[in-house]
């Protein structure tokens, strides 16, 4: 069939181009989509259509058709062998079916401490091939083509950063992989190290070809032990078979990889502070210029790539830089894995291509807000990012776009906020986070991230005023300008994103006015005492079968009485 | 064994296939084995992945069940559906299961393994398509 798809990519290239439609549509050429049996198979977006066993003659008619004039061709879509029934979109759920899995291909497929099911997905094939047929600087050509971007949170380029390390010419130089994932709610590189871990070891030898490094670092906190173990086997194993260690693939280059266990500190995510770390010395950052690709590790050029951007390599070798470039937007190209948790049914791990929306995020593939309610906010990016509020949810999702709104990529953790969430009490935990793992080297950072922790204290407990709501914005802002690194400068993006967004809130508990007791609707009561009995303070007061009262004075919103009423009577403050 | 070049890589990848083809088309070349899945990543085993493996694995012997095999896996991302499962039989697509726990194995083995038949109310999703490249 290959042949017959190369045709039929080419005459809808042609037709797009004849109309002048070269920037609405698009023509992809993607790998397999599952249904071999069925293929060539042409799948439309975003509407999620698949034509199979499509025949050079009816290419014509999907694009007359569905392209222009959004009809679906009934004859060719799948038929469902069991219920006989035509699908037009894959039924698959929701979950699944807005993901593309680059960085995941294999996660929960093979057996990641079986290295010969890695081989037989291709494993080891883009090392055998940049070893034996590219030198190191077309390799590095490769990946500049694709576009990667670094997916620690920067969006660094990938190639560039190799090639500034490749530049210097020293006797040692280093690829380290950046498995310092701390970032609360965040758990991508942990499943992907624990899930796929050859795909690292494959991606960090093809980086030191590139870079002429032949020593490989693994820095991952001692957190997780599963990830570690499965490193461990995974590095024994490619030595047996020859992936690592001395003249790989008989080309003469050689590659060894140690792992290192961090203590677990958020800032050795830092790349100077982690190479610190790495070198037995405290754990804090430097000032950047030098930047590590040309002072790094031991003082030799090094590169720092994050473990998400390590598993993008493989598949572009394997499948070429125009493939992965055509995935995502103008300026982000590829796919972002997301950690979803929080107030959503389906908590886990999404990988979806940059520049789908935070609604499709949210709601087609997590499946919306727990219980029916209100979505309140996204917050991404950890304690470097901010909230998005609904407004902004129809906003593609790329490094520049997220920026724009002031939250930011980072690593990938997503946590999704209700309703009753209280964001002065959520931006209280990130800055409790942020002072706790500052590293105490600048004043800024070391002073500044405390003293904002306890304006929101004093916000929360009551004891605040509006003057403190203009000292935490000041800070903020000095804070952000004034830091010595990414910990500092990003710490404040809580406050300041929810202070743009929910002033009123900040305001509720500046000015008092906040609501401090549960209330019972007098509507819906019917009299059970279920709550007075519960009440710890005895503030419910009321007869049987009559409506009941709830004392705002002594109430301490313990929440005892909502949990016990049967009907739903009791509102939260 | 040491792999020497790239020849000799495609050759063993090939030969190791069968496993990976079952789990991609529902075709090995072998055709009498099933293969079960589970997704043992941390959030996996927190959820009781582990018991569920051990349990599977005295279940599967009692039953004289040699040709199924019981595979560790990474997580597929259903954290919420913990521990999950995914059943590969030849010519059959493969089928998600959620919340298998260990008291669900033996259900699971009766139903599915031994029945051929489908477990409704731990279904997940049934499909070819890992949502992959």
């Amino acid at each position: 069939m290959r042949g017959e798809s190369e045709e039929m990519i080419d005459l809808l290239r042609d037709k797009v181009a004849e109309l002048g439609l070269t920037n609405t549509v698009k023509v992809i050429k993607t790998g397999c989509f599952g249904f071999c049996e069925e293929g060539p198979i042409i799948k439309i977006k975003p509407d999620n259509i698949i034509y199979v066993k499509v025949k050079f003659s009816d290419v014509d008619e999907i694009f007359e058709q569905h392209v222009l004039r959004g009809h679906i061709v009934e004859r060719l879509l799948s038929v469902d062998p069991e219920t006989q029934e035509t699908y037009k979109e894959d039924k698959a759920l929701g979950f699944y079916k807005k993901q593309y899995r680059i960085v995941l291909r294999n996660c929960g497929f093979i057996n990641p401490e079986d290295i010969t099911e890695y081989i037989a997905v291709r494993g080891y094939e883009a090392l055998a091939i940049v070893v034996s047929e590219n030198t190191p600087e077309e390799v590095i050509e490769v990946i500049k083509k694709s576009q990667l971007r670094g997916r620690g949170g920067g969006g660094f380029p990938t190639g560039l950063k190799w090639e500034l390390t490749a530049k210097h010419r020293r006797s040692d130089k280093y690829i380290i992989c950046n498995a310092d994932e701390g970032d609360p709610g965040a758990f991508m590189d942990r499943s992907v190290l624990e899930g796929d871990p050859h795909t690292i070891l494959e991606a960090m030898a093809i980086a030191g070809y590139a870079i002429g490094a032949s020593t490989g670092i693994i820095y991952i906190r001692a957190e997780y032990p599963l990830a570690i173990h499965r490193l461990e086997v995974a590095i024994k194993q490619a030595k047996e078979y020859g992936f690592l260690g001395d003249n790989i693939f008989e080309s003469g280059f050689n590659f060894n990889i140690e792992i290192r266990l961090g203590a677990g500190a958020f800032v050795c995510g830092e790349e100077t502070a982690l190479i610190n770390s790495l070198q037995g010395m405290r754990g804090e950052p430097t000032k950047k210029p030098p930047f590590p690709s040309e002072a790094g590790y031991k003082n030799m050029p090094t590169s720092v790539n994050n473990v998400e951007t390590f598993a993008n390599i493989p598949p572009i070798i394997l499948n070429g830089p125009e493939w992965f470039s055509s995935i995502g937007t103008e300026n982000s190209k590829g796919t972002k894995v997301f950690a979803l948790a929080g107030k959503i049914n389906n908590i886990g791990l999404v990988e979806v291509p940059m520049g789908t929306t935070l609604q499709e995020i949210v709601f087609d593939i997590g499946g919306g807000i727990i219980d029916g309610k209100k979505f309140k906010a996204v917050q991404t990016g950890g304690p470097s990012g901010g909230v998005i509020t609904g407004d902004n949810l129809d906003t593609p999702i790329d490094y520049e776009s997220l920026r724009s709104i002031g939250s930011m990529m980072g690593s990938g953790g997503m946590i999704i906020l209700d309703e009753e969430d209280d964001m002065v009490a959520i931006c209280k935990f990130y800055l409790d986070f942020s002072r706790e793992e500052s590293c105490g080297k600048c004043t800024p950072c070391r002073i500044g991230t405390t003293r904002m922790f306890e304006i929101l204290e004093r916000l929360i407990n009551f004891e605040g005023t509006p003057e403190d709501l203009e000292t935490l914005e000041d800070l903020a802002i000095n804070i952000k300008n004034s830091s010595l690194c990414g910990l500092g400068q990003s710490a404040p993006n809580p406050v300041l994103s929810t202070l743009e967004y929910f002033r009123e809130e900040y305001e509720a508990y500046a000015y008092r006015t906040k609501k401090t007791s549960y209330q019972i609707i007098g509507d819906k009561c019917i009299g059970c005492t279920k709550c007075s009995k519960v009440c710890p303070v005895d503030c419910i007061t009321g007869s049987i079968k009559k409506v009941h009262i709830i004392d705002e004075e002594d109430c301490i919103a313990c929440g005892a009485c909502y949990t016990a009423c049967p009907v739903d009577a009791i509102i939260k403050p | 064994m040491i792999v020497k070049n790239l020849k000799e890589l495609r050759e063993l990848c090939e030969a190791v296939g069968d496993h990976v083809h079952l789990r991609e088309n529902g075709k090995s070349k072998d055709g009498s084995f099933i293969d079960i899945l589970i997704g043992m990543g941390t959030c996996g085993l927190a959820a009781g992945a582990l018991e569920t493996f051990e349990q599977l694995e005295i279940v599967l012997k009692k039953k004289g069940l040699n040709h199924v095999n019981v595979i560790s896996v990474g997580c597929v991302g259903f954290c919420h559906m913990e521990p999950t499962v995914q059943v590969n039989i030849p010519g059959k697509e493969p089928v998600i299961y959620g919340r298998i726990t260990h008291d669900q194995v033996e259900k699971l083995v009766n139903k599915v393994i031994i029945d051929g038949g489908f477990l409704q109310e731990n279904y997940l999703i049934k499909s070819f398509r890992r949502a992959v490249i």
